[in-house]
């Protein structure tokens, strides 16, 4: 047994998760904010390599930090917040907003699971990247709910986010889409958090319809995800 | 949402943002919805923000460093990868193809699907 499970008994876990989280904060800001130093991505390959090092099995760590995973519930509530600064604009919009809402989660859920399934993805595979475009913690719990495993839908969520945000600007030109406020909702229903990061840099009208975007399709998605794979035969 | 009314300080903000999440999952479970909870929560604090009208200055400060550190919540979720690292490796093609090839035609769909829809609704962009 190795002494190093030990020494970071009880709190060390999450003070372990916190410095990573930090260290990768500030390369993520040095880095001039690029999608490949997205922090959730550096934050969690530090602690896997601490994991490693130390010989600590993922079940007894995850125990540990388990408090950290416990806020994603509460933060998950708080996009209200954000969410209800858009309103007016939903408001005036809803219409042509709601039904690319619904064009764009449809089309995000069945291209996910179609093209996974054509190459030949497993079941647990299919019912991890169907939530992949929602926001992480509304993502999460959608997976958990139809049987795919919580953390391979966080990694199917952080490569369609860098994805989306990587790709946003060449397509959405080739496509001629030049309004500020298209461009925006499409990333945030397409590419979530990281797509509205995207979209802030663009600017502010861009930013706020990406907001209203990844909230509106955090709830699509949790509403479709179910329906979806029933009709697919894979609930 | 009693509570909600007028939270008066972060405290109460901090203790509705840690309630309403179990509080959502408790309703899911008694309705059998098929929402997770945590969003259940979040549509309960938007309705009652609605009612009130405005963002309670304690609920601001309590949500802002909540979202602003979102992803330190999920590391240790996304940690749990190196438990699916045989499935990752030998399935990486269908799950790198599925999120980007997918989140390309999600971009497309809802950018092209926007576009159309303000122009029949006469509020589009002049482009």
């Amino acid at each position: 047994m190795s002494a190093g499970p030990a020494l970071m008994a009880p709190l060390g876990w999450p003070a372990v998760t916190l410095a990573a989280y930090a260290g990768s904060a500030w390369l993520y800001r040095r880095g001039g904010q690029h999608a490949l130093l997205l922090p959730v991505l550096t934050g969690t390959a530090a602690v896997v390599l601490v994991l490693t090092a130390t010989g600590t099995a993922y079940p007894e760590y995850f125990a540990r930090a388990r408090v950290l995973y416990w806020l994603v519930g509460p933060a998950t509530v708080a996009l209200a917040v954000p969410l209800f600064g858009q309103l007016d604009r939903l408001r005036r919009l809803w219409l042509p907003l709601g039904v690319a809402l619904l064009a764009g989660s449809l089309t995000a859920i069945v291209s996910a699971v179609g093209i996974a399934w054509a190459l030949g993805g497993s079941l647990e595979t299919l019912r991890a990247l169907a939530p992949k475009s929602a926001t992480m913690p509304i993502a999460l719990a959608v997976a958990e709910r139809i049987g795919g495993p919580p953390s391979l839908a966080a990694v199917a969520v952080a490569v369609t986010g860098i994805a989306g945000a990587a790709l946003a600007r060449g397509l959405l030109d080739a496509l001629r889409i030049r309004d500020a406020a298209t461009r925006g909702f499409a990333l945030g229903v397409a590419a979530h958090a990281i797509g509205t990061a995207r979209a802030l840099q663009a600017g502010p009208v861009a930013g706020a319809f990406a907001a209203l975007a990844m909230g509106l399709n955090g709830i699509a998605t949790a509403v479709l995800v179910p329906v979806v794979m029933a009709a697919l035969g894979l609930a | 949402m009693k509570l909600l009314d007028r939270p008066r300080s972060t405290l109460l903000a901090v203790a509705a943002l840690l309630a309403l999440p179990v509080l959502g999952e408790g309703l899911v479970r008694a309705l059998g919805l098929p929402l997770p909870g945590a969003l259940v929560g979040m549509l309960a604090l938007l309705g009652g923000l609605i009612a009130l009208g405005r963002v309670p200055r304690g609920l601001d400060a309590a949500s802002a460093p909540l979202l602003r550190h979102l992803m330190l919540f999920f590391i240790p979720a996304v940690a749990g990868v190196t438990l699916h690292a045989a499935r990752v490796a030998e399935e990486w093609l269908p799950f790198l193809a599925a999120g980007v090839v997918g989140a390309a035609l999600a971009l497309a769909v809802t950018a092209l699907t926007l576009r159309w829809m303000l122009r029949r609704t006469g509020q589009g962009e002049d482009a």
